[in-house]
């Protein structure tokens, strides 16, 4: 917020109101400034903040000085501006509308944007630039590392506006690749081009290769891309012993995290992970993936049986009276969402009886099956 | 010799024809995807050009990362949907936001005892800002980071969502669901960091047994602590509202 600077209040001689709106609170950033519900006032030349409480303090930013500007839910951001912070980290603000009218506002200042109208009145900033070119240039003293830090937002104004642009062609490129990768689904969706095994397998690579989702083939073609089955044979193979370690049983984000603090570089997106558990089974790998009702996803060791759990954590719940699921994963060293599921699957085939209290869910052995009248 | 429209003769005659287009499409999209092969190559040039220039900005600079995400947005394009894609392999925005959703993880998961699986947003990239650490590596996590990072953790079945409660966000990280009320509740929490039965009644017009029920739901989802160490009536206190770190 280095680029407002105070101000005094009057207009200069060809600057004139576009709009205003009160109840406006600056952000540095994503940080609180102490301008707060103020009147935010914006000219075909500057957007200007007054503080109602105290009319001489004003703010100003130059209009030229806005690089993008863009809504949020919750106010709007501009790059480059911000105001009498002498450094900042940040290279945008937020305006927050307290009191709404921010569409209008946004719409105008856009106007204001397109229109540029301090380009027409050039004479009067040239006239000042001469005179500032006589003066001295300072180069130390805090002056001098003012000018220093001026000049190297500048530069960094200007990289940022260039990768801006590069960008946008950039997503121009890929756009068309979009529309040509759509194009072919398009075609073998309604069977009027057929590609071999081979090419859909190609193809699908090209999807990943651009992020592109892939509806159709995955419907129509079954098995997912190579990629995804190498990784489901690394992930089998790489798991086994941590699975073996901490009962048979590892949730889907424990998974995650596990195995990318392991790789360190090159991570794993979770929809890579989730897409190749996916082809664990049709693999024939001895890890899978479960999902339970509750929405839970695990990865769980094949020979790892359901009905010993069971038949464990009924025992326990007979030794230990009762248990919530923070207890018993404690007692069998498992995550407190795991030891829940264990409880539900006692539960189903009824090993156990709930007790649903704001005190919390707790779980105990079902006597009314177990214990005779 | 005049054309028949009907009989054996007619219909070989459509079959063929059928035939013919049936190949003709084939062509048609094998030589499509030759096509797109090669852009796929000179794409792959273009961006590397980009990344050559531009690489160290996307780590840099979070407002130039967001664009890049919703320009990607814009053309159906998902970045972050592989760490084999383009994006991920060249850019590197892919291992920037997968290990961030590694942090949310284990941060979220540090603080469940205490707010039930439930935090805003601020305080949760505050807590990030510590973990990470103030080193050079260290870069500005901003909140669209966070929740790009936490959108795409949805699919792993932890119970990952955002929720929107007035202008804020907070980060769900349990599975359970929390209805149109309990949305409410925390909204109407947000000022003061609790709520009470008669402010319920009062502000939001239920009546005594719909707060009640309310309440009791966050309180058995360790979502809400209560106070009964209060002068008039129970508070009930929400920690994942609470911004700020404490210890």
């Amino acid at each position: 917020m280095d680029r407002f600077y105070w101000s005094d209040s009057p207009l200069k001689s060809d600057e004139s109101l576009v709009f205003q709106q009160t109840g406006v609170r600056l952000y540095d950033g994503d940080k609180k400034t102490k301008f707060d519900r103020g009147l935010l006032i914006l000219t075909t030349h500057r957007l200007l903040w007054r503080d109602p409480k105290d009319q001489t303090c004003t703010v100003a930013l130059d209009l030229p000085l806005v690089v993008f500007l863009e809504e949020k839910p919750s106010g709007f951001a501009k790059s480059k501006p911000p105001g009498p912070v002498t450094s900042s980290v940040y290279n945008f603000v937020l305006l927050s509308f307290r009191e709404a009218g921010e569409t209008q506002f946004f719409r105008s200042f856009q106007e204001a944007l397109t229109q540029k109208r301090w380009l027409q009145s050039s004479i009067p900033v040239q006239v000042a630039a001469q005179s500032s070119i006589q003066n001295r240039q300072i180069r130390t003293g805090i002056t001098g590392i003012e000018r220093k830090m001026q000049a190297k937002n500048k530069q960094m104004e200007q990289n940022i506006s260039e990768a801006f642009e590069d960008l946008s062609k950039l997503i121009d490129k890929a756009k068309e690749m979009v529309d040509l990768s759509r194009t072919i689904s398009n075609k073998i969706r309604d069977k009027q081009g057929a590609i071999t095994e081979d090419e859909t397998i190609k193809f699908k690579s090209y999807l990943l290769s651009l992020g592109i989702p892939d509806p159709v083939t995955r419907e129509t073609h079954g098995s997912g891309a190579m990629y995804h089955m190498e990784l489901a044979k690394e992930l089998s193979r790489v798991l086994e012993k941590p699975l073996q370690e901490c009962g048979g049983m590892m949730s889907l984000t424990d998974v995650y995290c596990w195995v990318n603090r392991a790789r360190g570089m090159e991570l794993l997106s979770p929809d890579d992970l989730l897409n190749a558990c996916k082809m664990l089974e049709a693999l024939g790998l001895p890890v899978r993936l479960k999902i339970f009702d509750s929405g839970v996803v695990v990865l769980h060791l094949l020979s790892h049986s359901e009905e010993e759990i069971i038949l464990d954590t009924t025992k326990l719940l007979e030794e230990k009276k009762s248990l919530t699921a923070d207890e018993l994963s404690q007692l069998v060293a498992v995550s407190v969402v795991l030891a829940r599921e264990r409880l539900f699957a006692t539960e189903r085939v009824g090993g156990a009886c709930r007790d649903d209290s704001t005190q919390g869910l707790r779980f105990y052995p079902n006597w009314f099956l177990t214990r005779p009248v | 010799m005049r054309r028949r429209g009907a009989g054996v003769g007619a219909i070989n005659k459509s079959k063929l024809a059928q035939t013919k287009y049936k190949d003709k499409g084939y062509e048609l999209a094998a030589d499509q995807l030759e096509q797109m092969s090669k852009q796929l190559e000179t794409f792959r040039d273009h961006l590397e050009q980009f990344a050559s220039k531009h690489k160290s900005d996307i780590r840099k600079n979070p407002q130039f990362r967001q664009q890049f995400q919703e320009m990607c947005a814009s053309i159906g394009v998902d970045p972050l949907a592989s760490g084999k894609g383009f994006w991920s392999e060249m850019l590197g925005v892919g291992d920037f936001y997968y290990e961030l959703a590694v942090q949310i993880i284990e941060v979220c998961l540090s603080t469940r005892h205490r707010n039930g699986g439930l935090m805003s947003l601020e305080e949760l990239r505050d807590r990030l800002a510590v973990s990470r650490g103030r080193s050079q590596q260290a870069q500005d996590i901003s909140l669209d980071d966070i929740l790009r990072a936490v959108g795409k953790l949805k699919n792993l079945g932890n119970g990952f969502t955002v929720i929107q409660v007035g202008r804020s966000f907070l980060i769900q990280s349990i599975p359970g669901e929390l209805n149109m009320d309990h949305t409410t509740l925390l909204q109407q929490a947000q000022v003061t960091g609790y709520v009470t039965i008669s402010f319920l009644v009062e502000n939001v017009k239920w009546d005594e047994e719909r707060a009640h029920r309310a309440t009791d739901h966050m309180v058995k989802e360790g979502l809400a602590w209560v106070d009964d160490q209060a002068p008039e009536e129970r508070q009930f206190w929400f920690p994942g509202l609470w911004s700020g770190i404490s210890a």
